[in-house]
């Protein structure tokens, strides 16, 4: 009879430490920044969505950050990357050298790029935000969402946005927009029906205020 | 076919058509009245036994449920009494054991007392010097009355001066010897009052001894209830029970609140020991932090180290194996525990400070994120130390918790037991009430079956009328048949019906024709 409860207890123990595992809710951001000649002058709101999202990512959620320029889909164009340590004090370093990097990054910005590569940008987001395996990847798409390729660019392909939401934050207004608003009503739609397509969902949060709930 | 076609299944005429269907219809429900009468007074029946079955198990239940509630009760009254009579026969014996003790070097105090006053007595009682024995023959010679003669008065003179001189000398002895016996009576005081203390002291004692006799006696009495089982004994120990559930139930929330805030303190920096990214999955939405169930994990083991501390030391008893145990391993025990109880509030303090470490981190860096210049706060440590002294004190405190749960696990048994009892109670009552229900619409039903077909049930009733005036007219030989609602057979009638439909035989003189 011992025996049996012995038996039992064991299988219980080794069913709980096989329940355990990480973080159900953690998240993989990737923040695209458009620096663009149209989009230079909003790197200031960049810094304050970085801010903000440093400020509310815990231990096992991952942050990068990637610059959207002329040729967007290389290495070299990530900023800065982590994921964030299960203490929280290590966490709270890592961030601290998040913060620094992204600050670095804005002051170096002096002149914004001659093309926008956004479906470059968007590309290595989606690898990235993969490949650290959270629960619930968010590509946070920091541009007017104007799209100028160079003429040897490929990027008229279907994306798999599977699993992904693709959130376009502080799109603004071009000048050729506010000749013809349907442009700018155009030019989110097009971007929608891209990921929506691609298995995404798709969101435009303008006011920063409501970042916090689409990223819940 | 449509219920409109088959309406004017007899004519075209739809007003007809439908009047043909009614009488049809009531015509049916005319000659089937009694089976319907029937099924529906066997269908109520059958709910109505099922009901009152119901309702016998339950009774038969909540007797038992009563009488188990009753047993628990007293068992349990029994048994705290029994502790409660223990303890003050322990407390009398510390008491006798104490005071009995120190008689022996009373009652030898006490003797020596006794003796030094016994001899004082005697010493102060002791005769004064009376003055010589020719005192008398002096007194007699001095008394006569000088004649002149010069040899007799010197002689006189003498014996006067003499015995003046005797007389001096016997007054300032007996003088002397009051004075000795005043010291002697002055010495002895301090022993009358010696001896008074000692008395006062062994009143006290016998007094206290009087008083813990009283209390036994009273308790003696409630348990001599509670052996015979008397309904005085179960009210008593019931409201006793009741009133060690609130209590204790009320004592037990506010421990849970301190073991909200012990948890509280050492849920965040538990991350940092066992990591902030691992969680336990009880199902695939329901999930906790690994650091959260450490934590409580903590919480958890201090209130089991506080229950066997507890169990050890005597003062509650709920595992019987620890207080069957050698006195000896007992008191080991109660050591370990409060060793394990000491390290773990040692870690708590730890564990607290590390949390004002990680709650400053992180305000500074939300201060840098926010642009803001990093500051620390005046006096810092203030919130530091009352957290460590917090997280050292919480453990212990958390040890007294073992005394309510004891009261809310023996009273709980009693009162769930009788919160058992009253529901059972309460569902014997729906069982009736539903039993009573069914026949009353049973009722309803067979009454709203004869208010359908009250068009037939009228001309039967106005042929049957008609008959009897008939029958009135000629003449009849008084017989006495019985009469049933059984239709089928025609000579007999139903004159009235129980409220449930059962049919009812009676009796009543139907006069015969004459042939």
């Amino acid at each position: 009879m011992r025996a049996h409860w012995l038996w039992i207890t064991a299988a219980a123990v080794l069913s709980l430490a096989g329940c355990t595992g990480g973080n159900p809710n953690s998240k993989a951001i990737m923040l695209l920044v458009d620096t663009s000649g149209t989009y230079a002058t909003e790197f200031i709101q960049a810094q304050r969505i970085v801010n903000y999202l440093l400020g509310t990512l815990e231990s096992g959620d991952s942050f990068g950050v990637a610059e959207i320029n002329s040729e967007s889909f290389t290495e070299k164009n990530i900023v800065v990357r982590a994921t964030f340590d299960s203490r929280p004090t290590t966490a709270n370093a890592q961030k601290r050298s998040v913060l620094e990097a992204t600050q670095k990054f804005v002051d170096s910005l002096s002149k914004g790029s001659v093309n926008t590569d956004i479906t470059g940008g968007l590309l290595q987001a989606l690898e990235y935000v993969r490949e650290v395996k959270a629960n619930r990847k968010y590509v946070l798409l920091f541009s007017d969402l104007q799209e100028d390729l160079q003429k040897k660019q490929i990027r008229d392909f279907p994306i798999d946005f599977n699993g992904v939401q693709v959130i376009a934050v502080n799109v603004t207004k071009l000048r050729t927009d506010n000749i013809d608003p349907r442009e700018y009503q155009v030019r989110q739609e097009q971007w929608k029906q891209r990921v929506e397509t691609g298995g995404g969902q798709w969101q435009v949060v303008n006011d920063l205020e409501r970042l916090q709930s689409a990223l819940l | 076919m449509t219920t409109g076609d088959l309406i004017m299944i007899w004519t075209d005429n739809r007003a007809l058509s439908i009047f043909i269907w009614l009488v049809l219809i009531l015509t049916v429900l005319y000659f089937a009245r009694p089976a319907a009468h029937g099924v529906i007074d066997s269908f109520t029946r059958m709910l109505r036994n099922n009901a009152r079955l119901a309702a016998r198990s339950l009774r038969a239940l909540e007797q038992r449920v009563s009488q188990r509630n009753r047993a628990v009760l007293l068992g349990d009254g029994r048994n705290v009494y029994e502790r409660s009579i223990e303890r003050e026969f322990q407390r009398v014996s510390t008491l006798v054991g104490r005071d009995l003790a120190g008689f022996p070097a009373l009652e030898r105090e006490l003797r020596q007392q006794i003796a030094s006053i016994e001899k004082d007595y005697r010493d102060a009682i002791e005769i004064p010097p009376m003055p010589p024995a020719w005192h008398n023959a002096v007194e007699a010679i001095a008394r006569i009355p000088p004649n002149g003669d010069p040899t007799y008065v010197r002689v006189l003179t003498d014996v006067n001066k003499a015995f003046k001189r005797a007389s001096d000398r016997a007054l300032e002895e007996t003088r002397r010897s009051t004075t000795d016996r005043h010291t002697i009576l002055l010495r002895m005081m301090p022993f009358w009052r010696g001896v008074d203390r000692s008395l006062e002291r062994v009143e006290k004692k016998i007094e206290s001894l009087e008083e813990r006799s009283k209390t036994i006696d009273t308790q003696f009495e409630t348990y001599q209830e509670i052996v015979a089982k008397t309904d005085r004994a179960e009210r008593l120990l019931s409201t006793s029970a009741v009133t060690q559930f609130v209590i204790s139930g009320a004592v037990l929330l506010i421990a849970t609140l301190g073991a909200f805030i012990n948890f509280q303190l050492i849920a965040l920096p538990m991350s940092e020991m066992v990591g902030g990214n691992s969680y336990l999955f009880f199902s695939p939405q329901f999930a906790l932090k690994t650091a959260d169930i450490a934590a409580l994990v903590i919480i958890s083991v201090e209130v089991a180290m506080g229950l066997f501390f507890m169990e050890a030391l005597g003062v509650t008893r709920l595992f019987p194996v620890i207080r069957g145990m050698d006195d000896r391993l007992r008191n080991r025990m109660l050591w370990i525990t409060l060793g394990i109880l000491f390290t773990l509030a040692c870690v708590e303090s730890a564990l607290a400070y590390m949390r004002d470490l990680l709650a400053a981190d992180r305000a500074a860096l939300t201060q840098q994120l926010s642009g803001m210049d990093v500051v620390t706060p005046a006096f810092r440590w203030i919130p530091s130390v009352g957290q460590m002294i917090m997280g050292f004190i919480l453990p212990f405190a958390l040890v007294f918790v073992a005394i309510p749960l004891e009261s809310f696990i023996h009273s709980s048994r009693s009162v769930i037991g009788t919160g058992y009892g009253a529901f059972l109670r309460f569902l014997i009552f729906l069982a009736r009430a539903w039993g009573n229900l069914v026949t009353q619409i049973g009722s309803i039903f067979t009454h709203l079956y004869d208010a359908i077909i009250f068009i037939p049930l009228r001309i039967e009733q106005a042929l049957n009328e008609r008959l009897e005036r008939q029958y009135a007219s000629a003449e009849y030989i008084p017989s006495v048949e019985p009469i049933t609602t059984d239709a089928s057979n025609e000579n007999l009638h139903p004159i009235m019906e129980t409220q449930r439909g059962d049919p009812e035989y009676q009796f009543e003189v139907v006069e015969e024709p004459k042939k």
